[in-house]
């Protein structure tokens, strides 16, 4: 299913779908870095089919590569909608 | 963790030999069994109705591997059954002998192509679904031929050193997700790949005979299973003693 993809609905999908690899909730800034989340690089390749799933974004192995915060992620996202 | 109640397998190159063994082997094992062929439709189709005689869940589905897109497979598989496909048994191999002094590219290419390439790439597919269901089974089907010299067979034997290679490093990159992976090696098999066989290399055989598919596909079935959750990474041989 598609969802309209701003900051604001990337940044829900990528919140919402970081605790499923054991992040604190708490924890997740658009600041934080992947690796201080201890979100390695098996959780990343799931997000991107998270986020490819709720927003038809496709993210490849090169662009996971040089993410390095939440909010590079992000906006990487919404730069490819 | 144990199976979903809904899970399906895709066993690749099943409409005959050691492919339709562990297609059935696993319908009994309660896998609805997705039982792709690339030309032999009714081989499949026998598959299939051996299957579901012994009140099992199957279908035949068409495709050839080492030139199609994997998704569709999956698809396909997925929407046939009513499950997503939780284990998936790369079985589909060509030969194509010759001494390496003589092999062409194309005889090189192809088996490559069939044997690791498409194994690589239906595995790929079968990521999605099973890294999301928190469980997976794949098995890829090797041979004792790869850690073993076959003269004849320098593509096959790169193929299969190349297949057990790749279970290992994928199994470690899925393993934390409760994705196993893991290979059998079959010696000599009496199937239609092995007919022409010599009776001598079976007489060399530790245990005096050529393997049954039946017997292989026990091995598939226990890798499949819930007991070998634990079980990645490793190569399990079915050879009569021939590599040890």
């Amino acid at each position: 299913m598609a969802t309209a993809t701003t900051p604001e609905t990337v940044e829900k999908t990528i919140f919402e779908a970081l605790p499923q690899f054991g992040v604190e909730e708490s924890e997740i800034t658009r600041e934080s870095t992947f690796e201080e989340l201890d979100v390695d690089s098996l959780d990343l390749a799931e997000l991107s089919q998270i986020i490819e799933d709720e927003h038809g974004v496709q993210l490849k192995g090169d662009d996971v590569a040089k993410i390095k915060t939440v909010g590079d992620a992000i906006d990487l996202v919404v730069s490819r909608a | 963790m144990s199976r979903p109640d809904t899970a399906a397998a895709l066993v690749t190159g099943a409409s005959k030999g050691i492919g339709a063994a562990i297609a059935q082997a696993l319908a009994a094992d309660g896998w609805a069994v997705a039982v792709n062929y690339r030309s032999d439709k009714d081989g499949a189709e026998r598959t299939v109705e051996a299957i579901t005689e012994a009140g099992g869940k199957a279908v035949a589905l068409h495709g050839d591997v080492a030139n199609g897109a994997p998704q569709e497979l999956f698809a396909k598989a997925e929407e046939e059954l009513g499950a997503p496909v939780l284990a998936l048994v790369n079985n589909a191999g060509v030969t194509a002998d010759g001494l390496a002094i003589q092999m062409d590219d194309e005889a090189w290419d192809t088996v490559l192509q069939t044997n690791l390439t498409a194994a690589f790439r239906m595995t790929r597919s079968a990521m999605r679904p099973m890294i999301k269901a928190r469980y997976g089974r794949v098995i890829n089907v090797a041979s004792v031929v790869g850690p073993r010299a076959n003269p004849g067979q320098a593509n096959y034997a790169a193929a299969k050193a190349g297949l057990i290679g790749m279970t290992k490093t994928i199994a470690h990159e899925v393993a934390k997700r409760g994705v196993t992976v893991n290979a059998v090696a079959p010696g000599f098999i009496e199937t239609d790949m092995t007919k022409d066989v010599p009776e001598a290399v079976k007489e060399a055989v530790p245990a005096r005979r050529a393997g049954t598919p039946e017997e292989v596909a026990a091995a598939v079935r226990f890798l499949a299973s819930d007991d070998a959750g634990y079980v990645t990474g490793t190569t399990l041989f079915v050879d009569g003693g021939m590599s040890a």
